[in-house]
């Protein structure tokens, strides 16, 4: 017990990281990734192009490939080339990775909600943005929460990533503790800690979906 | 017929419509007098649908002309190019017509007072305060006041129609368009709607329903339109149209379906 209080100030230290670039990444993909779908469903032709690209990209390559070019790569890149702190690197990567899987959960939302919605509010006499906003997105904020959930989850973990940049999260705080005191206990605390994080996203997202039981499609 | 000597509400003129190989309007054209309440009838396929979508641009037609209240959402020129309104104009023009639909199409994210205040609000500007009470007066008139709080997906079938006729008011259109309006209801649910639709008859609101109702189309019509195969075939007041068909199929359809 005495030992696991001991090694908790470097783990804390590491899980502040962790929840760092987890909640910058949210805070700046969800929007991102809005914009990114709506492109996506657009009427340009070039412009929905390019974002499929964009997305294939993105998902189509490792998150930790990204994170090592943007930190490593990108300075060497002509007109934008440009050198990165480690934070703001990771947060680059992070955003521009979760942007392209928020903006397919989003599309699938948006796209789940019936074409009688669209004629209902036409007929009423809203614009094409007025729809969006009021009747369509509202739905598909429902829609979503469970992948959301999903996807939320996956990024607490994803965050331990990051150490390729040589940043002390959770993860490679605790395996620092690991080797230098070859005991695995750090190893179960991290996880212990892992798993109250997404128990409380968990947890959020159930009160979510609860919140907007309250009507059925 | 009543007097077309006014300006018709609705002027619907060869309206051509062709959805790949299929032509579905082959050149229908229909005036709507005002208070005229128009019952559409024909065979599932007619076009009767198609027609009344495309009224409110929810169809686009590949030619012809409607012209609502004296103000024009399309035209075609001599040379067959076919024109629409731009955007916010035609937004405007198509407002003027409340549209039921089979489907009921309500928003399900928001109570039925939010049903019927949204586009008010949103696309008139008025406040919250000021359409309420309209709102409100109007779910009394559908006898829904009651259900002011619940959501539509705890209404049953009819009750979610005779919402959906007073979100269309709330908008307070000059013409209100129903497309099969009582299809998708059980039977014994059809009559309240039915009921909703003639009260709003009776106060003279300009009508136009599509429906296979036809003891709705000879009680309530002023006029009654037969379409088969994507174009009018026959017109009349009920009483002539349901005893007297001239042509061959209205005959045939009316044998069928009375």
């Amino acid at each position: 017990m005495d030992y696991i209080l001991n090694i908790m100030g470097p783990l804390l230290e590491g899980t502040a990281v962790t929840l760092q670039v987890f909640g910058a990444t949210l805070v700046l993909a969800v929007p991102l990734g809005l914009a990114l779908a709506l492109i996506r469903l657009s009427r340009f032709r070039a412009a929905s192009t390019a974002v499929a690209g964009y997305i294939w990209l993105m998902r189509g390559t490792p998150l930790m490939l990204q994170m090592l070019f943007i930190y490593f790569a990108l300075p060497f890149v002509p007109v934008v080339g440009i050198r990165l702190p480690d934070f703001p690197a990771a947060i680059v990567a992070f955003v521009l990775n979760y942007a392209a899987y928020f903006a397919e959960i989003f599309r699938a939302g948006i796209q789940s909600v019936g074409r009688g919605q669209y004629e209902a509010a036409q007929v009423l006499g809203m614009s094409r943005a007025q729809t969006m906003r009021r009747i369509i997105l509202p739905q598909m904020v429902k829609r979503i929460l469970p992948p959301m959930s999903n996807e939320t989850i996956t990024l607490v973990k994803d965050t331990s990533l990051i150490y390729v940049l040589a940043m002390n999260d959770l993860l490679r705080a605790a395996r620092g503790i690991v080797q230098r005191d070859f005991t695995t206990m750090p190893f179960v605390v991290a996880a212990a800690f892992y798993l109250v994080m997404t128990l409380l996203l968990t947890w959020g997202f159930m009160r979510l979906e609860k919140k907007y039981a309250v009507y059925d499609d | 017929m009543p007097s077309m000597t006014t300006e018709p509400m609705i002027r619907a003129a060869h309206l051509h419509k062709r959805f790949g190989d299929h032509e579905v309007l082959k050149g229908v054209s229909l005036e709507i007098g005002k208070g005229e309440v128009i019952a559409m009838i024909g065979p599932s396929g007619s076009g009767k649908s198609t027609f009344l979508r495309c009224l409110n641009q929810l169809e686009r037609v590949d030619r012809g002309e409607v012209i609502i209240e004296g103000e024009t959402l399309v035209s075609t020129d001599a040379s067959g190019h076919c024109r629409y309104a731009p955007d916010k104009e035609a937004r405007r023009i198509c407002a003027k017509m409340g549209m039921v639909f089979q489907h009921f199409n309500l928003f399900p994210h928001l109570s039925v007072l939010g049903n019927l205040i949204e586009a008010p609000m949103t696309v008139k500007g008025l406040s919250r305060d000021a359409i309420v009470p309209v709102a409100e007066e109007l779910l009394r008139k559908v006898g829904l006041f009651a259900k002011c709080d619940a959501y539509p997906s705890q209404l049953s079938g009819g009750q979610k129609q005779r919402v959906a006729i007073a979100r269309a008011l709330a908008m307070a259109p000059d013409i209100m368009l129903f497309d099969e309006p009582t299809s998708a209801l059980d039977p014994e649910l059809t009559g309240e709607v039915l009921r909703t639709m003639r009260q709003l008859a009776d106060e003279h609101m300009t009508m136009l329903v599509v429906t296979h109702e036809m003891a709705f189309a000879r009680d309530v019509s002023t006029r009654t339109v037969f379409m088969d195969g994507g174009d009018i075939v026959e017109a009349g007041v009920p009483a002539d149209l349901f005893s007297n068909p001239q042509q061959p199929r209205t005959r045939a359809f009316l044998n069928h379906m009375l």
